[in-house]
């Protein structure tokens, strides 16, 4: 079949103004958006600049928007699009560096303000920390976080004011606030306490949708927001 | 151009060069040069578990896993590294669960572990639960929580800048230079010690499971420094990756009780392997299902094979085999188990190739997946140059870049995350170490002349050769004639071809004549880098006259260890390969027939 690629193009070395440029390129159904990427980039323009790497929707490089919400394109296929002009743009809110490719470093000094990593200061033990299933549960689903930054980009709060630590930092916080073996909840739940943390939230819930990984974004921001409320953890 | 200088310099920023970088940056100044955001390294797609002898769910020790490892690698692992990396490896997951990795637990808050191909309990051959999992996503999770440890260290990063050259001066490790991606810019980075965590190279063929960023630019880099490659002919294609996408469908299917089905409904593993069965290891896997497509019994005749992990079929042959759980009762499994232990496998087969894989069955090939050979190390991680291993000063390597060896022939499941943390801390530790000794070295004149030569020539090519079209080429040969079954004329033909293929690429055309962000000029430098390896693989592989573990030759069938118990050094000179042998360390697992 034949689709129509609409992508945004813009490269600061040489052009004036953002545009568009079409290809008409033959696809089979099961072809994935990155697949037409890189047969763009090989057989008709080799300065199209965009980022990829596993190519199956876990290394979190290629969040860009599709027809205008944010997805990988690793993990969309032509037969999920509705019609056979297919726009690509890069992920809103981040500084464009060319093409599709955005700024990364705003999203990942969020990330890093929420000391997004493991805190336990008592001296460890000769095994393993023990840990129940259910324990091991109550905060899995914000482990899958692939850093991707397809939730943050989709939230009209973070395009209005990029200092908001946006929904993807707020997730890897919650996979340490609710790690029974994790020792610097409060602190986390005093940096989200902030006029930039999770009451800048308004749940909208584009974050939940633009997910390529399925984590229930919305729902662990408002967990966030009631253990600050009640100023402690469930 | 700007200059830098950090002691140690680690170039890769997957599970081996974080945990390098982290150990290194205890005690010495530290900077990661990496191409990709360290999150977006290939460690991230590793699913089923990492290997450790912790005996949580049944008795284990790290004997059988050391035995189990040397077998696995078909004898030409080096015994010594092995033992190394099998004691290690019990505190290295502690370790890990201590930085906070989110392993699945066991009901007592244990982690949890499951059986994969090739572990085994020495004593019954049956498989031992060894692999300790975070459900289908251990190579995420080790990553993640490497990276997080590194953010809490404050280790200095340096994002998306690719190593174009190793500087090396009398004979000493001197530094890098790197290309920062986001402005075009040459940087130098003046270093004591050089740690190359850079991964492996299954980009060179065309069905992988490995990431775009898998060119093999390590091996490269060294290679085009005199460094030799190490049993490059041993490249392991796992069983399992979906049918024409390669993506891999992890062996923990296998742990849980999956079954691989030929198109006549049979469990063919039986025929193959009739101990482990769908447990044995990789290479006798895709061999066997080779042998049953080339017999007729594809898929309705089509190259691929059923992997079924529906709780049907499941049952029904853990019925056939007695399998027990560890309380002794009969091993069952329901849909939500096999959803909670596998969630990424259900989530691909359903976007890629629409199958819930709860209730139908998977279709699946064998798809490159790990190289065993690289550039050769000691167990420390120090790079070895020669037939005598002897060191070269302040360079090391770590992860599937580099050749301890310990994988041998073949590498057995759950041992490359194993691999990454083990020798990525010692090599971190020994590269801080003998920092703290040495001074730096004097850099050459124009250290960056070697590498800016190189580009430019790329930058300004005139011809007209389309690289995708070269890469494909090189992909295709490569596949049809040094995958999983290998001939003279073919490996021959596909000599040839690359050297035919390297020649078009002098001719090569870069669009891109701009400086920020130019993919398609590292591309290039990639492609150049994959024809350097293709070359080397097919070389060693024409060379190596027996069937050993990954290596499988219609022609020579039988391993042959009173010719060929040795490793393959293979050189870059002269334009062409030249190979030399190096012995294989043997402490107490003398070779002998294996069969699982």
């Amino acid at each position: 079949m034949q689709v129509t690629l609409k992508i945004f193009r813009f490269n600061p070395e040489e052009d004036q103004k953002k545009h568009y440029d079409t290809f008409v390129v033959e696809a089979e159904p099961s072809d994935r958006i990155l697949d037409l990427l890189e047969y763009v980039k090989g057989t008709e323009d080799g300065t199209l600049g965009f980022r990829r790497s596993c190519a199956h929707g876990v290394c979190g490089s290629d969040a860009i928007r599709i027809n205008g919400v944010n997805r990988l394109a690793c993990k969309v296929l032509v037969q999920d699009m509705k019609s056979s002009t297919i726009v690509l743009e890069p992920i809103l809110g981040l500084p464009i560096e060319k093409d599709l490719i955005v700024d990364m470093e705003p999203f990942f000094d969020n990330y890093r303000s929420v000391l997004p990593y493991f805190v336990n200061e008592d001296p460890p033990p000769q095994k393993e920390r023990l840990q129940s299933p259910e324990e091991r549960e109550r905060f899995d689903d914000t482990t899958k976080c692939i850093l991707c930054a397809a939730c943050t980009t989709s939230c009209p709060s973070f395009w209005v004011n990029e200092e908001y630590v946006g929904p993807a930092a707020i997730v890897n916080a919650h996979r340490f606030i609710f790690d029974s073996r994790d020792q610097a909840g409060g602190e986390r739940l005093q940096i989200l306490n902030d006029q930039f943390g999770v009451y800048r939230c308004h749940t909208i819930f584009n974050c939940t949708d633009a997910c390529p990984r399925d984590i229930q974004v919305t729902q662990a921001i408002g967990e966030v927001k009631k253990a600050i409320v009640k100023g402690k953890l469930d | 151009m700007q200059k830098h200088q950090y002691e140690v310099v680690v170039v890769g920023a997957g599970g081996a060069g974080l945990t390098a970088a982290l150990y290194a940056s205890k005690t010495a100044s530290t900077a990661v040069i990496s191409k990709l955001y360290p999150t977006r390294s290939h460690t991230g797609a590793a699913q089923g578990g990492i290997g450790a002898a912790l005996g949580n769910t049944e008795e284990d020790h790290p004997e059988w896993h050391a035995f189990d490892t040397v077998k696995g690698s078909d004898y030409l692992g080096d015994q010594e590294a092995i033992e190394f990396m099998a004691s290690e490896a019990v505190d290295a997951v502690y370790e890990l669960e201590h930085m906070g990795l989110p392993f699945s637990r066991n009901p007592d808050g244990t982690i949890a572990q499951r059986p994969f191909g090739g572990h085994t309990n020495n004593e019954t051959g049956k498989p031992v639960h060894r692999a300790c999992y975070a459900a289908d996503r251990t190579g995420h999770m080790i990553l993640q929580t490497l990276f997080q440890q590194s953010i809490k260290n404050q280790v200095k990063f340096f994002d998306e800048f690719y190593a174009l050259d190793l500087l090396i001066v009398d004979g000493v490790t001197a530094g890098v230079v790197a290309f920062e991606l986001a402005t075009g810019e040459l940087h130098i980075f003046h270093a004591k010690t050089v740690i190359i965590a850079t991964g492996g190279h299954g980009r060179v063929w065309e069905t992988t499971s490995n990431a775009y960023a898998y060119t093999g630019d390590g091996v490269a880099l060294t290679m085009r420094k005199g460094i030799p490659a190490e049993d490059m002919e041993f490249f392991q294609f796992h069983p399992t990756g979906i049918y024409r996408m390669g993506i891999l469908i992890t062996e923990g299917v296998r742990g849980e009780g999956g079954v691989l089905l030929n198109g006549e409904g049979e469990r063919f593993m039986e025929k193959y392997a009739p101990t482990v069965k769908d447990l044995a290891s990789r290479d006798v896997i895709s061999r066997a299902m080779y042998l049953e497509i080339k017999a007729g019994r594809g898929i309705r005749g089509k190259p691929y094979m059923y992997m079924d992990v529906t709780p049907e079929v499941v049952n029904h042959y853990a019925e056939i085999d007695g399998r027990k759980n560890p309380d002794g009762s009969p091993y069952r499994v329901t849909a939500s188990e096999i959803l909670t232990k596998l969630p990424d496998i259900i989530d691909f087969c359903e976007t890629y190739i629409g199958i819930n894989p709860v209730t139908h069955p998977m279709p699946v090939q064998p798809t490159a997946h790990y190289a065993m050979g690289g550039i050769p190390t000691n167990k420390y991680g120090e790079v070895v140059i020669d037939e005598k291993n002897t060191v070269l000063p302040g360079l090391y390597a770590a992860g599937e870049v580099a050749c301890v060896s310990i994988h041998g022939a073949n590498r057995l499941g759950t041992n490359a995350l194993l691999d990454l943390v083990v020798f990525g801390k010692y090599s971190g530790l020994k590269a801080a170490e003998y920092s703290r000794s040495q001074p730096y070295k004097e850099l050459p004149k124009d250290p960056e002349a070697n590498a800016m030569e190189q580009l430019n020539s790329l930058r300004e090519g005139k011809g007209g050769e389309n690289m995708i079209q070269l890469a494909s080429e090189m992909k295709s040969v490569m596949m049809d004639h040094v995958g999983v079954f290998r001939v003279e004329e073919g490996i021959q033909q596909a000599v040839d071809k690359i050297r035919e293929i390297k020649g078009r690429f002098k001719e090569i055309k870069v669009d891109d004549r701009g400086l920020k962000y130019n993919m398609n000029l590292i591309e290039a430098w990639e492609l150049s880098n994959m024809l350097d390896i293709a070359e080397v693989t097919a070389v060693s592989a024409q060379a190596r006259k027996e069937s050993r573990g990954a290596h499988s030759r219609d022609d020579y069938p039988e391993r042959d260890d009173k010719s060929w118990l040795k490793h393959t050094l293979a050189w870059l000179e002269n334009g062409g390969v030249r190979l030399g042998y190096k012995p294989v360390q043997i402490t107490k697992y003398k070779p002998k027939e294996r069969s699982y």
